[in-house]
C-alpha cells in the first residue's frame, strides 16, 4: 500500500484548484480584481486633481486612492471573496464530499485560504503597478517590508473574518448579502472611497472600530511622503490580529460541513437530539 | 467478520427517531440493500456509517473501527455516493476525478475509472454542462477513484433513465464481483432484487424484515394472480367481492386486482368459475412468481395496521 501524498502537494493542488475555480468564475473575478481597479481609475479621474491636507501634510488624492483600494481589494479577495464561495459550497455539498475523502479537512479549507490570499496579492499588485505607472505613486523599498507585513496582517485576518462569516450565515444567498453590507458601508467609513477628515465625529469612531480603517491606514502609510521608513504601524496591526484571532474562534467553533437544512445545525437542537 | 457491523442504533432529531433500534451486518464482498420509502431512515443509517453522522446510542462499526471517530486511513478505504451532493460545475469530468483521486493512497488510473462510470464522451466536459443522469455517474466515479473496499451507495440511480439504471447495475455487480463490500439504499424494489445479495427492509426507523430476495418473496405467498377489475363490478367493491371469492385478502390499484396465493390453482378456478357464472371476462388474467414489490407491499401494509392498533 503505498504512502498519502505529502501534505504541502495535497494544500499546494487545492491552492490551484481552487485558483483555476476563482478564474472560471467570471463575476467572482470581475468583482474581487476588476471593480477595484475601475474604481482607482473613476475616481482618479472624479477626484484626482485635489489635495488632501492631513495633519502630517498634504498630498494628493492620487497616491492617496492607490494604497487605500489596494486594502480594500486585499480585504475582497479574502473576506468577501470566502464569506460568497465557502456557503455556495457547502450549500452545493462540496464541503460534505471532500469530507468524506481522506483529505485532511484543514487542507481543503487551507487551499481555500491560500488561493484567497494569492488572488490578493494579485490584485494588490495590479493596483500597486496601476498606482505607480498612472498616479505617482511613490514606492519606497524601505517601507516595502511594513507593506509586505501589513498585506500579510490584513489578509490573514480578513481570510478568518470571511471563514467566521461563511460559518454564521446558513445560505449561500444571505452569506453574498451579508459580507456586502459588511464590507461596502464599512468602506464608506474606513478612509477608502473618501479621505475623511472633515468626517462627523461618530463616523470616525464608527470606523476605528472594525479593522478595515486601521488596514487602509497602516498599507497607505507605507506609502505617503509623510510617514519615515521603516513605516510599520504596530498598534494597527496588532489590532487587525485581534479581530484576526475573533474570527478564527468563531469560524472553529461555528464551521459547518452540511448543507443547511440537511440536520439540525443550533447548538440547541442538537443537544434536543443527544438527550 | 463482518465489514459492517450495526448493533441497536438510535438516531433521535428532538422528538423524531429517524433510526430506532436498528441491528444488521453486511460480510465482506456482500452487496446488501437497504430498502424503504422516503423518510424511512435509510440515509440517516449510512450517513452514520460514513462518518457523517453520530449516532443517538448504539454501536456502529465499519471495517472494525468506528466511522464517527475513524480519519484518514478508514476515509480512504470506503467510497461514498451521498443522496445529493454538487460537484465544483467549473472542473471538467477529468479534473475532478484527477484531483478527488489525488487524495487517495493508489487511486484508480482516470481512464479506468471514466470507462467504469460509462463517461467516455464526457470526459473533457465541464461538470455544469452535464445532465442529472450524467453528473450522478460523475458521483459514482468519484465513489470509486480511490478503489474501496466498502462502497456506500445511497439512491445511487434516481433520476436515471432505463438504459443508464442498467448501465449502473452492471457497475455495481462488477464492484461486487470483484469483492467490493456494497451498502445500497433504494426505493427500487427492481434494483434491490436485481442486485442485492440480502435486504433489510426499512419502515419508520425500524428494519421490519431481512433476507435474501428469495427468502422475502418466499415469506409471501408465493404466487401472484392479477386481472382487471370488470366493468361490471365498481371499482370501490372489488376489494369485498374478490377476497370473498378468492378467500384472501386482495389488494385493489386502479383497476389493476392483485392476490397473493398459496395454491393458485384454486384460486384460478375460483376465480374463473366466478366469471363465467357472473358471465364478465377477466381482462389481463395472469399468474405470476411474487416479486419483492409484493413482499414490500404486504410489510408496508402489515406495518401500516400495527401502528393503527396501537394508535
Amino acid at each position: 500500500m503505498s504512502e498519502f501524498p505529502s501534505t504541502g502537494r495535497l494544500l499546494a493542488t487545492q491552492t490551484r484548484y481552487q485558483l483555476v475555480s476563482f478564474w472560471r468564475i467570471p463575476v467572482a473575478m470581475f468583482f474581487t480584481l476588476g471593480l477595484p481597479l475601475i474604481m482607482l481609475v473613476l475616481f482618479n479621474a472624479l477626484f484626482g486633481n485635489s489635495t488632501i491636507v492631513t495633519p502630517e501634510g498634504s498630498w494628493s488624492t492620487r497616491q492617496f486612492y492607490t494604497g487605500a483600494l489596494a486594502a480594500f481589494t486585499a480585504a475582497s479577495a479574502t473576506f468577501t471573496n470566502l464569506a460568497n464561495m465557502v456557503p455556495i459550497r457547502r450549500d452545493e455539498g462540496v464541503l460534505k464530499r471532500w469530507r468524506g475523502t481522506p483529505l485532511p479537512t484543514w487542507t481543503y479549507i487551507g487551499g481555500f485560504i491560500c488561493s484567497a490570499i494569492v488572488i490578493a496579492f494579485v490584485g494588490v499588485s495590479l493596483m500597486v503597478t496601476l498606482g505607480v505607472v498612472a498616479y505617482d505613486l511613490q514606492i519606497d523599498a524601505a517601507k516595502m517590508p511594513a507593506a509586505f507585513v501589513t498585506f500579510l496582517v490584513g489578509v490573514a485576518s480578513f481570510a478568518a473574518l470571511g471563514m467566521a462569516l461563511a460559518s454564521l450565515v446558513k445560505s449561500a444567498t444571505s452569506a453574498s448579502a451579508a459580507a456586502n453590507a459588511i464590507i461596502l458601508p464599512l468602506a464608506f467609513v474606513s478612509n477608502i472611497f473618501i479621505q475623511l477628515d472633515d468626517a462627523p465625529r461618530w463616523i470616525e469612531v464608527f470606523g476605528n472600530l472594525f479593522p478595515l480603517k486601521p488596514f487602509a491606514e497602516a498599507f497607505q502609510a507605507c506609502f505617503t511622503p509623510f510617514v519615515e521608513a521603516p513605516a510599520f504601524q504596530w498598534d494597527k496591526l496588532a489590532f487587525i490580529a485581534a479581530w484576526g484571532v475573533v474570527g478564527l474562534v468563531v469560524a472553529l467553533r461555528k464551521f459547518t460541513w452540511e448543507p443547511s437544512g440537511s440536520a439540525p445545525r443550533s447548538r440547541r437542537a442538537r443537544r434536543a437530539a443527544t438527550s | 467478520m463482518p465489514v459492517i457491523e450495526v448493533r441497536d442504533l438510535h438516531k433521535q432529531y428532538g422528538a423524531v427517531a429517524a433510526v430506532d433500534g436498528l441491528s444488521f451486518h453486511v460480510d465482506a464482498g456482500e452487496v446488501y440493500a437497504l430498502l424503504g420509502e422516503n423518510g424511512a431512515g435509510k440515509s440517516t443509517a449510512v450517513e452514520i456509517l460514513e462518518g457523517h453522522r453520530r449516532a443517538t446510542s448504539g454501536t456502529v462499526e465499519v471495517l472494525g473501527v468506528d466511522p464517527g471517530s475513524a480519519g484518514r486511513a478508514f476515509r480512504d478505504r470506503i467510497g461514498i455516493v451521498l443522496q445529493s451532493s454538487g460537484v465544483e460545475a467549473e472542473f471538467t469530468v477529468r479534473e475532478v476525478i484527477e484531483v478527488y483521486g489525488g487524495c487517495y493512497r493508489s487511486p484508480r488510473p482516470i481512464d479506468e475509472v471514466v470507462a467504469l462510470v460509462g463517461l467516455e464522451e464526457k470526459v473533457d466536459a465541464r461538470v455544469g454542462s452535464l445532465s442529472g443522469g450524467q453528473r450522478r455517474r460523475v458521483d459514482l466515479a468519484l465513489g470509486i477513484v480511490g478503489r474501496p473496499e466498502v462502497l456506500f451507495l445511497d439512491e445511487p440511480t434516481t433520476g436515471f433513465d432505463p438504459s443508464a439504471r442498467r448501465q449502473s447495475w452492471d457497475l455495481i455487480e462488477a464492484l461486487g464481483a470483484d469483492g467490493t463490500t456494497v451498502l445500497l439504499t433504494t426505493h427500487y424494489l427492481d434494483e434491490a432484487e436485481h442486485l442485492a445479495s440480502r435486504v433489510g427492509v426499512l419502515s419508520r426507523g425500524k428494519m421490519i424484515a431481512e433476507g435474501t430476495p428469495d427468502e422475502l418473496i418466499n415469506r409471501v405467498s408465493g404466487t401472484v394472480v392479477s386481472f382487471t377489475v370488470p366493468d361490471s363490478i365498481e371499482t370501490a367493491d372489488a376489494a369485498v367481492t374478490f377476497a370473498a371469492v378468492v378467500g384472501a385478502e386482495v389488494r385493489v390499484s386502479g383497476r389493476l386486482v392483485e392476490v397473493n396465493v398459496d395454491r393458485p390453482t384454486e384460486a384460478v378456478h375460483r376465480l374463473t368459475g366466478w366469471a363465467i357464472d357472473a358471465g364478465v371476462e377477466l381482462d389481463s388474467l395472469s399468474v405470476g412468481r411474487a416479486s419483492l414489490e409484493d413482499v414490500y407491499l404486504s410489510l408496508a401494509e402489515a406495518d401500516r395496521t400495527v401502528d393503527g392498533s396501537a394508535t
